[in-house]
């Protein structure tokens, strides 16, 4: 080598392409001295086949330079605001302290999920051998780990002040209804690399990130929550290169073989169903937890899904693709998905960390305005039925533990699309035991891996085995009570109705609407 | 004098969350990087097992032969969580962006003489891809370690390994003109010249290994300090040749990161080795395997580098690393 030759002293300008490609495209090698499939062993499980890595085409073109001032900026903003909203006391500005219940959710049910998807992009960032996808999805981790801790310091404050944040790790564990975002999260991680893409940055990021995060991240800025909607900005430049790395990575896979369409296609109306089951949590958050409202279930679905999704479907479908199985399902759902999943709360609220209370007047007029083929015939008589019981001081609580649904994890409260009075069951033998399903598109995932789905921890299940009793304590021989200690769910605190907990009274308190003495945590 | 701001003040009903109540006492104020780095890994109830390991839960405590009581109790003395770690490092990359453009600016690679040229061409640029191996290791960690505290010092280590591969290929473009050709000449050093050899064999050693405490020791610990004495240092303090100091200049993100990141890994061997007589037994053998093989893989370069006291060096790393396993608390090798 001639060091003269190469020796310029002004170079020619770089674009940010040309510099990105330079600074990182070369770093790997074809191992020789360990073979490239003991280096990069995972790549075989699925039989999804890759001729090319170089083809990969960058989404984002971050050098770590970069990334780290861009986002060292983002954090100064944000956690300026975050001192400020504690400073002051920014929890008092919210519309109504209902309001928290639906951050109880997405810190127990979300944050969680967040967690895992940073050691999910670390596992994609070891084992995709090319280090353009290797390094997206490595920044994609580092960036998981922002969010999880962001929202952790965001909802700090509120943990300070509000029941049923205090615990939000072990809740996902344990409690029942978390198991829906758990199962969902876990059946993505235990999967081989291109499986856990194509459920997390392409069918959960692409298609459902806008039902998802959106909806929490809106309800937060139409409700007056400072903390969470700066925390919700502050992520849209990430949520974008993550959803720009889902599109990337299907289009590479569906790119590099004609054989790999078949198993994305599975993949995708695997996905695709899984995580609407999970988005069930979310409409009733949108239809009945915001006191103030963002937009109905059924708008956003049609918005985010039918229209986005649909053309993004248009898009694939050069490569073979086609609309997810049981879309149309989905749709008929969206007029049923949120009052049915609300009742199941108001059934159950006795095993739940958050608030459940009924809707008002004017909360039923505007369910009525926006489910005019379903809410009055179907699900206002049965509000009036409960209101007129609460009234008599029989308020209704279902005493049984629900039927879970084997694969989403969900109870069996959902009705047959043509008949709602009819509840939705489906069965399938496998190894001469009966397992159950909540829909046909549950039913056919069992049917694609039984052996994956008959090892899930359904939690009902658990807990009349007598296997959700609190490490190191004595059973108290009630499985309720004894599940409860379990979930770390503090009973008269952390559940049951808003009307009457520690949460209201300490808000009319604060807000000088008193109407009861102090009261303390449990 | 004060001037004074009255608040409404309303008391807290709790002060922290209950995971870190429980790690840190009982309803104490607690700091950020209290609540956001511990105990966030899932413990309990997976409900499928992994294809990729069908033997183990998702999370599994026996990915390693390292046993602890409490997996979360590898503490950062830096405490980095996610934004005090990207503020640290925009500093630092603020400060490199500085030197880089400073040398660009004035042509001043033009001033470095043919030797020191050709000391950067055939020591430094071939070592971007010993950083992407170091990159991987530590991904492998944050991946497949126990706990969300190990997980995240692995998470920023993989980051900041990938930030030095890319500063050392900025070297190599205002070498070459922006012309990518010192690159692809260091990336052929790498996978051919005889003396890179058995340096490459060592990283692909590292690629197939799968204890990730066993991969920490060897990237973190072994390779990272005797690679860092023997090829990094020569670069940090030429101060006497001309030019000498530009080339400190574009290497001292890599030193500053370096002294920086000692202090987090020595924190988890520490802890790691204290915690039982097995620990430090398996640690301790760890360091002595991985060093002897270490030493071997970079005697051939210390031979490249003899112009540059290379043999020297490279002894006196391996003395430095022999007190430094002495201090962590690991039996003699």
């Amino acid at each position: 080598m001639n060091t003269q030759d190469t020796r310029r002293p002004t170079g020619k300008k770089l674009s940010l392409k040309e510099k990105y490609a330079l600074m990182t495209r070369g770093l790997g090698w074809d191992t020789s001295y360990e073979p490239m499939d003991k280096a990069f062993d995972q790549l075989g499980l699925e039989g999804i086949k890759i001729h090319d890595w170089d083809k990969w085409e960058d989404p984002f073109r971050l050098t770590m330079d970069a990334y780290w001032k861009y986002q060292a900026e983002k954090e100064r903003k944000l956690y300026a605001v975050l001192d400020a909203f504690q400073q002051n006391n920014g929890h008092l500005n919210i519309s109504d302290a209902r309001y928290v219940n639906t951050l109880k959710l997405f810190f127990t049910g979300i944050t969680p999920a967040e967690y895992n998807a940073h050691r999910l992009f670390a596992m994609l960032g070891r084992q995709f051998p090319g280090p353009g996808a290797a390094i997206a999805c490595q920044m994609q981790a580092v960036d998981e780990l922002r969010h999880v801790q962001t929202q952790i310091h965001s909802i700090s404050q509120y943990n300070k002040y509000f029941n049923g944040l205090h615990d939000h790790t072990v809740m996902n564990d344990r409690l029942w209804y978390l198991s829906v975002p758990k199962s969902f999260f876990e059946d993505a991680i235990s999967s081989g690399p291109f499986e856990q893409i194509i459920a997390i940055s392409f069918a959960l990021e692409y298609l459902l990130t806008n039902l998802v995060f959106m909806p929490f991240m809106s309800g937060a800025a139409y409700n007056g929550d400072m903390a969470t909607v700066t925390f919700g900005f502050s992520s849209q430049s990430d949520e974008a290169r993550h959803m720009t790395l889902g599109l990337e990575c299907i289009k590479f896979v569906l790119e590099q073989d004609p054989g790999n369409a078949a198993i994305i296609q599975r993949y995708l109306d695997k996905w695709f169903w899984r995580g609407y089951k999970v988005l069930g949590l979310v409409s009733m958050m949108l239809d009945y937890m915001l006191p103030k409202k963002v937009m109905s279930w059924k708008e956003a679905w049609e918005i985010y899904f039918v229209q986005n999704g649909g053309s993004l479907f248009n898009d694939l479908s050069r490569y073979g693709l086609r609309m997810p199985k049981y879309w149309e399902q989905s749709v008929a759902e969206a007029e049923h998905l949120s009052h049915q999943t609300w009742n199941a709360f108001y059934n159950f609220s006795g095993a739940a960390a958050f608030h459940v209370w009924l809707p008002s007047d004017e909360d039923m007029a505007w369910l009525a305005e926006k489910y005019p083929n379903t809410f009055d015939q179907h699900y206002r008589p049965r509000i009036e039925h409960y209101r007129k019981l609460q009234a008599e001081g029989k308020r209704y609580y279902n005493p049984s533990l629900p039927m879970l649904c084997q694969t989403c994890q969900t109870p069996l409260i959902f009705t047959e699309m043509d008949d709602p009075t009819r509840t939705s069951h489906r069965q399938l033998e496998h190894d001469g035991d009966t397992y159950h399903f909540c829909s046909d598109g549950c039913r056919d995932i069992f049917a694609g891996q039984p052996d994956k789905y008959v090892s899930a921890w359904l939690p009902a299940h658990q807990i009349l085995q007598g296997n959700c009793v609190e490490p190191g304590a004595e059973a108290a021989g009630d499985p309720g009570a004894d599940a409860l200690r379990y979930f770390h769910v503090v009973a008269g605190q952390d559940n049951l109705d808003y009307e009457g907990s520690p949460d209201e009274a300490n808000w009319l308190r604060w807000k000088g609407l008193d109407k009861t003495p102090p009261a303390a945590a449990a | 004098m004060s001037v004074e701001i009255r608040v409404a003040s309303i008391d807290p009903i709790r002060q922290t969350f209950a995971r870190t109540s429980r790690r840190f006492g009982a309803d104490k104020p607690a700091s950020r990087y209290q609540e956001a780095s511990f105990d966030l890994q899932p413990r309990d109830n997976f409900h499928y097992r992994p294809v990729w390991d069908p033997q183990r839960d998702i999370y599994d405590r026996r990915r390693t032969a390292i046993e602890m009581r409490d997996w979360d109790d590898f503490r950062d003395p830096r405490q980095y969580y996610y934004a005090t770690y990207v503020l640290n490092r925009a500093r630092m990359q603020e400060a490199a962006e500085k030197s880089f453009e400073f040398v660009d600016k004035h042509g001043l690679m033009a001033t470095l003489s043919v030797e020191q040229v050709r000391d950067i061409e055939t020591l430094l640029l071939p070592l971007r891809h010993l950083e992407w191996a170091a990159n991987l290791n530590n991904c492998f960690v944050t991946a497949y370690c126990f706990g969300s505290s190990m997980a995240q010092g692995a998470m920023y280590a993989t980051t900041d390994r990938l930030g030095i591969a890319q500063y050392l290929s900025r070297i190599g473009l205002l070498l070459d003109g922006n012309s990518g050709q010192s690159l692809t000449d260091a990336k052929a050093r790498w996978l051919d010249a005889p003396a890179w050899q058995p340096l490459r064999r060592l990283a692909e050693r590292c690629l197939v290994q799968k204890d990730w405490f066993e991969l920490f020791v060897a990237q973190n610990l072994v390779l990272d300090s005797l690679v860092h004495p023997l090829l990094y240092a020569p670069f940090h303090s030429g101060v006497g040749d001309a030019g000498g100091a530009y080339l400190a200049m574009l290497t001292e993100f890599i030193k500053d990161w370096s002294g920086d990141n000692q202090k987090w890994v020595d924190a988890c061997l520490k802890i790691a080795a204290a915690e039982s007589p097995a620990n430090r037994a398996r640690l301790s053998a760890w360091a002595a395997e991985w060093k002897g093989l270490a030493l071997d893989a970079l005697a051939p370069l210390a031979q490249c580098a003899a112009h540059l006291d290379g043999p020297a060096r490279l002894e006196s790393a391996a003395r430095a690393l022999d007190q430094r396993i002495a201090k962590l608390g690991f039996d003699a090798a």
